[in-house]
């Protein structure tokens, strides 16, 4: 009698254990689910699709161009101009926020970059029509508001949130003695933040960059209803003032309106593997930056 | 005597330095800041006059461009139940895996690797992913199933990262007792670590249902339609959502008021801010609460 | 008819199992009685909001059928047709020979029925002093040729080129019947800087603003906030403006039919809305939403 019951509970407790296991190893087998179902479907389009033609610079599917070129580079333009404005902002708020703003201040203001970073795409897209894009129109003088620059804005605010709140905990993982110890020998806080703190979180800053860059590169919606969606091959700095095409826009746009197993269909999944790919890369370096300071810290605590 | 007054000088030109660049980093918040309180402003000013009782409880009438959004804060609603049901108990098991069951080897960096991966896949990547197994594999059709599936899948990373990280708040000398005093090792967990836990849990998971509320992109070909003329019944019916409906009625209908548009953009707003606000609120609770 | 049909039961219940979850059913409440039917419409963002008021007029008077209507693109509805995931498909230019080729090898028959005709405004902005353009100039502009407004009579700005995406049936009648004027062997194409944008309503939005941009709608999308411009076949005129008359006595030179599709020849509540759309109930709407009715 009690046996059982305890068999009973033993074996409850064992196959608790293995639905833990099971949903522990979930994250993987869905990277790799999503990833082979990317390959499934996109692959064809390198068997149907020459090289030379998917280098080219002419992205017209209906009429059988697949140049992936421009839309490539219509998201690193417009990510590029992305990270221009986000890094040093995002760096500097998230310096102020750990370092400069007295308790107060700094209570109001993560839950204010929290909020940013819960701003739906789509709204921001909506504010980028509706408000954006008519006011850079008329104050650049530019021939349309729709470019890769408005695209770049609102890109930019949308990596924000995740650039100050990495870089904001890595600042604050910083111990309290260094700050101390500088402060002893005479320093002054704005050159403890310079020659210590943002030193000592150097690859946690190099993270936060990084996850909001791959944040901005998966950008769609608020960069489809703003950067007018041509794509032309983007040459010049110039480029960054005038429409450009991004892939996340491409597949949004484009994606239902092939019917399964077209070419089209096909090369629309290859413009989800290279995403995926770009993101994967992105990633990956900022999970070896973390790994590395892990190892490093265990290294000086054993 | 002017060694000294070459020391204050030199003070007080270190001095002025960091004056200067207090400054710079202050204004590159405000920068960041202001922006955030104009647009949440500016969407809850001109929205909140558009907001009736009759705009949150009927129907879209007149090509959408009258009549209210119930439909589509239904939808919302039922996408975020079905997100939050596929992806906490997994996201949740998942986590009790890491912090508690994995051992530290090269497989259960694999794990983490493909967490961070998860996270930094592009919303459309997901309704690809979405579309090709929900909808058409596994037949699903466009339906608040499989869009819940998809955005269920794209919060997980959050879910799972976040009760990670407040499993392994909970100091180690509360499971060493538990064991010594002979709990098995789920009981531990269970009734120890998950409830010491709980509110940092239920941050990460708001938070993360907060980013599936908004989300477009994956509902795009997985849940979403233009407009329904009833409230969804099955879980196998497709449904109006408020992102999707935002950007149809600022893109694709002509003649659309504006206080339509920012009405529900300002409904939209305020389901992702009370979402903000709950986890907000839990997170403050706990810490007065801490017993550690 | 997209049913729930068993083999999507247990679908759903192996995937239940897989994940280790039980997907509960929000169930239906009292005061939201379930219709006996559902018509799943998609198709043509032209057609979308015209699609929508028949759905709105068609479900008051027959409560009993409830109507899902999406948009999307011409192509995104024949394609989801091909695909059984959609009754009717809405469709502003004509199925192509490719898709029903596709179609045929999944065993889907789509039939065509001409619901609405359709009249393609060129739109400038308010100010814009251009009155009126030849099909050639037209084509000159979007294929790049002419890229300033000086050169057709206008101001001396840049032409800003808006189009609607290739996914609609508008972009590629205008790339045929415009673009290419009805040659099926020239290859012409959009310059590349066009901006192609994700709706109707985008060309219309930049447009209230850009006095640089050009770009087309069906008319049902016109407002007030933009000009139509008159067009000719040649530079000898006539130069007319899209309405009703000009569509049906053929002076406007860009008009078309708008389609819905059914997989198989329609039937039952299928067959009874196209019907009723075909009906002088139906055809008053599309008149209302500033479309061209059939057969009238």
């Amino acid at each position: 009698m009690r046996t059982r019951r305890w068999s009973r509970s033993a074996y409850l407790e064992f196959a608790i254990t293995q639905t833990i296991r099971v949903a522990g190893y979930s994250a993987v087998v869905f990277v790799f689910a999503i990833f082979a179902f990317l390959l499934a479907e996109g692959a064809p389009a390198l068997r149907e699709v020459p090289l030379r033609d998917l280098l080219g610079s002419r992205w017209y599917p209906i009429e059988g161009f697949y140049g992936l070129i421009p839309i490539l580079l219509g998201t690193l333009l417009v990510t590029l101009g992305a990270a221009l404005i986000a890094v040093p902002l995002g760096i500097a708020t998230a310096v102020f926020i750990a370092e400069v703003a007295p308790r107060g201040l700094r209570e109001t203001l993560k839950p204010l970059v929290e909020i940013l970073a819960g701003l739906p795409s789509v709204l921001l897209g909506f504010l980028g029509i509706t408000l954006l894009a008519p006011q850079l129109y008329a104050f650049l003088g530019l021939s349309t508001g729709l470019t890769a620059f408005t695209g770049a804005l609102l890109l930019g605010w949308i990596a924000i949130p995740t650039i100050v709140s990495v870089a904001e905990d890595s600042l604050d993982a910083v111990p309290r003695t260094y700050r101390e110890a500088a402060l002893a020998l005479g320093a002054t806080r704005w050159q403890i933040i310079w020659r210590v703190t943002l030193p000592a979180a150097r690859s946690g800053v190099l993270v936060a960059v990084m996850l909001g860059i791959g944040r901005g590169l998966g950008e769609t919606m608020a960069v489809m209803m703003v950067t007018g969606n041509a794509a032309v091959l983007p040459t010049t700095l110039g480029s960054l003032f005038r429409p450009v095409r991004t892939m996340t826009a491409t597949i949004a746009a484009e994606m239902g309106e092939v019917a399964n197993g077209s070419v089209h269909y096909h090369t629309l999944f290859l413009i989800g593997i290279v995403l995926f790919l770009i993101s994967w890369l992105v990633n990956l370096a900022a999970a070896s930056v973390v790994f590395r300071i892990r190892t490093r810290a265990e290294r000086v605590l054993s | 005597m002017t060694a000294t007054h070459a020391a204050t000088l030199r003070s007080r030109r270190r001095h002025r330095t960091q004056q200067v660049g207090f400054g710079l980093l202050a204004a590159a918040t405000l920068l960041t800041v202001v922006p955030i309180i104009f647009i949440v402003g500016l969407v809850l000013l001109r929205g909140l006059t558009a907001i009736s009782g009759e705009f949150l409880l009927t129907f879209p009438t007149d090509g959408m461009r009258a009549g209210g959004i119930l439909p589509a804060i239904v939808g919302t609603f039922w996408l975020t139940i079905g997100t939050a049901v596929a992806a906490v108990p997994v996201g949740i098991a998942a986590a009790i895996y890491l912090a508690e069951y994995a051992p530290d080897s090269r497989w259960t960096r694999t794990i983490r690797v493909a967490i961070i991966n998860l996270a930094g896949v592009p919303s459309v990547v997901y309704g690809l992913f979405g579309l090709g197994l929900f909808v058409l594999f596994l037949r699903f059709g466009t339906s608040i199933l499989a869009g819940s599936l998809t955005l269920a899948i794209m919060t997980l990373p959050v879910v799972i990262s976040t009760t990670e990280e407040a499993l392994r708040a909970v100091p180690s000398s509360f499971r060493v007792v538990s064991i010594s005093l002979g709990g098995t090792h789920w009981q531990t967990v269970r009734r120890i670590v998950l409830p010491q836990a709980l509110s940092g849990i239920m941050t990460g998971v708001v938070l993360g249902l907060e980013r599936a509320v908004g989300e477009t992109a994956p509902i795009l070909f997985t849940a979403a339609a233009f407009y329904l003329p009833t409230l969804p019944t099955s879980p196998l019916d497709p449904t109006m959502a408020l992102p999707y409906h935002l950007f149809v009625i600022s893109t694709q209908v002509p003649g659309m008021p504006i206080g339509i548009q920012y009405g529900t953009a300002a409904v939209l707003l305020m389901f992702v801010l009370a979402m903000n606000l709950i986890a907000t609120v839990i997170r403050s609770r706990s810490r007065a609460k801490r017993q550690w | 008819m997209p049913t729930h049909s068993a083999k999507r039961q247990t679908s759903l219940l192996a995937l239940g199992l897989l994940l280790g979850f039980c997907a509960c059913a929000p169930s239906p409440s009292p005061t939201n009685p379930v219709p006996a039917v559902t018509i799943v419409n998609k198709g043509s963002d032209t057609m979308v909001n015209l699609a929508l008021a028949w759905a709105e007029a068609y479900h008051a008077a027959r409560p009993s059928v409830n109507l899902s209507v999406t948009g999307g693109g011409s192509g995104t509805g024949i394609a989801a047709l091909v695909n059984r995931t959609v009754d009717l498909a809405n469709a502003s230019r004509a199925i192509k020979p490719e898709e029903r080729a596709e179609a045929e090898s999944r065993g889907v028959d789509s039939i065509e029925h001409v619901v609405a005709r359709d009249a393609i405004a060129v739109i400038v902005h308010r100010d814009n002093p251009v009155q009126q353009l030849t099909l050639q100039q037209i084509s000159d502009i979007y294929s790049g040729k002419i890229n300033r407004w000086s050169e057709v009579g206008g101001l001396d700005k840049p032409i800003v080129r808006l189009s609607r995406e290739t996914n609609s049936g508008t972009h590629v009648y205008f790339l045929e019947q415009v673009l290419r004027l009805g040659n099926p062997d020239d290859r012409t194409l959009f310059a590349a800087d066009t901006l192609l944008l994700p709706s109707s309503e985008g060309i219309t939005t930049e447009l209230g603003y850009n006095e640089n941009a050009i770009g087309y709608d069906g008319l049902g999308y016109v407002t007030d906030a933009v000009r139509v411009l008159a067009i000719a076949r040649s530079s000898q005129g006539p130069y007319t403006r899209p309405s009703a008359e000009t569509v049906n006595n053929d002076t406007y030179p860009i008009s078309r039919d708008l389609y819905m599709y059914s997989a198989g020849q329609a039937e039952g509540e299928i067959l009874a809305y196209l019907q009723w759309i075909l009906s002088p109930e139906g055809q008053a709407i599309v008149a209302d939403l500033g479309f061209v009715p059939v057969g009238g």
